[in-house]
């Protein structure tokens, strides 16, 4: 039973790899949302007791893998992400959908601007403002992944 | 169904030793280089989800090309024999001229240069790290290829090998700010250094002189110094200059050869063999 609930969430950020890896074209490509982590949070506050900072860094790990970034960068801003959102749960549940949202931008503006610090200490990359553009689409994405994943989780039943 | 409020391990505990491990991971990934077993092997591990990610694009490439009428593929199968004649007439030329090169050095007594072994690879369209310019290719440690090779296409250098898996690798484009090229320009044998600056159309020469003899339009080849780049490729076109005295360095700006933003088909060359150099 137990492994049955942590396949279907498996199955759901394997989707979300594969869509964050998929081509695009050109002119969408700055405004792609961060799939994994947006999935990952969800999970995150829906059911804390089986995702957390443990699954966050592996599938972060995974994503630095599959997108030649310096190994761990993605694992650490993934962990601290889910750290705080599975250490606030119980308050960000609560919230309306769109007051979630404007959260979840802040999140990903906090994991956007570590990954560019990161990446500057590693590689000396300078700050370009499109590297921003996906805390808005995430955060515009985010009601959707909400509405999403709840069906998907209240069909399985995934508790 | 477990308590929602009994944890076995406290948050904080579970962050920092995460957080531990990310670092040890950085710090071990920045510091050690070289395609050992456990790179080479992670890196396999991603490879199934690379080509998966790069599926739908293939199914629409696919589609495109069978959806192509009859007079559009004669029309390229006839540009592209008029092509293919124009370059075996190039071809003979140049047979001829690698016979008499040798010659030459024989008389000279310096060593003969060899062909290269080399490969074909086609790029997967997969989405890489924003902040860096690198592609994946469809080539890896099973066709033999290792790090630090050299890789061009049907214009001039791309860029060299990175990461190794065993059925993918990553080619890190000469354009990124990690990345720099030994050359020379063609036409007066000045050597130099070309710099990515992280745009995919411009490349910046480093540490020049303002007394140096560099002009708009110069071809810059790879000087073959350094090891990577066999001597010889096309790399970049000399686009700007800017000699202001007041700064150390004139600022020399040049444009890639190669196309880009827009290769598919590459060409992975090995180094040259060990023993001509040693024979020198």
């Amino acid at each position: 039973m137990n492994s049955r609930h942590s396949f279907l969430i498996g199955v759901s950020i394997f989707f979300a790899l594969i869509m964050s890896l998929m081509p695009l074209p050109f002119t969408f490509e700055p405004f792609r949302p961060d799939w994994v982590l947006l999935v990952l949070m969800y999970w995150s506050l829906a059911v804390p007791h089986r995702l957390n900072i443990g699954t966050a860094w592996v599938v972060g790990l995974l994503i630095d893998l599959a997108s030649g970034s310096p190994l761990g960068v993605n694992s650490l801003t993934f962990s601290i992400c889910i750290f705080v959102t599975a250490s606030n749960f119980q308050k960000i549940r609560n919230f309306s959908i769109w007051q979630q949202a404007i959260l979840v931008g802040l999140f990903l503006m906090f994991y956007h601007l570590m990954q560019f610090w990161l990446n500057h200490f590693l590689m000396d990359v300078y700050f370009n403002p499109q590297y921003l553009w996906p805390v808005v689409t995430g955060m515009l994405s985010w009601p959707w992944i909400f509405l999403l994943l709840r069906k998907y989780r209240r069909h399985f039943r995934i508790r | 169904m477990k308590l929602m409020f009994g944890r076995t391990v406290s948050l904080q505990l579970r962050l920092f030793v995460a957080v531990l491990l990310s670092i040890v991971l950085i710090v071990g990934d920045k510091y050690t280089q070289g395609s050992t077993t456990v790179r080479t092997s992670l890196n396999t591990l991603v490879s199934p989800l690379i080509y998966l990610a790069n599926l739908p694009y293939e199914v629409f490439s696919f589609g495109a090309k069978s959806l192509q009428t009859r007079e559009q593929l004669l029309s390229e199968n006839e540009a592209l024999k008029q092509k293919q004649l124009l370059q075996s007439e190039q071809l003979q030329q140049y047979q001829f001229l690698t016979k008499e090169n040798q010659k030459l050095r024989a008389l000279l007594g310096s060593s003969a240069k060899q062909a290269n072994r080399k490969i074909i690879a086609q790029i997967l369209s997969v989405h890489s790290n924003p902040y860096s310019h690198q592609v994946v290719i469809n080539r890896g440690a099973i066709d033999g290829l290792s790090e630090g090779q050299a890789v061009i296409d049907e214009m001039g250098v791309v860029g060299q090998l990175t990461k190794v898996g065993s059925t993918t690798s990553r080619v890190l484009l000469m354009t990124d700010t990690t990345h720099a090229t030994p050359v020379r320009i063609l036409r007066n044998e000045v050597r130099t250094v070309v710099e990515g600056m992280g745009k995919i159309n411009q490349v910046k020469l480093s540490h020049v002189p303002h007394s140096l003899d560099v002009r708009i339009g110069d071809v810059l080849v790879t000087s073959g110094l350094g090891g990577t780049f066999p001597e010889g490729y096309p790399v970049a076109i000399v686009t700007e200059i800017n000699r202001d005295e007041g700064s150390p360095f004139a600022q020399v700006y040049a444009e890639p050869v190669a196309q880009l933003d827009r290769i598919r088909l590459l060409v992975v060359l090995w180094r040259q063999q060990q023993e001509i150099i040693s024979s020198e």
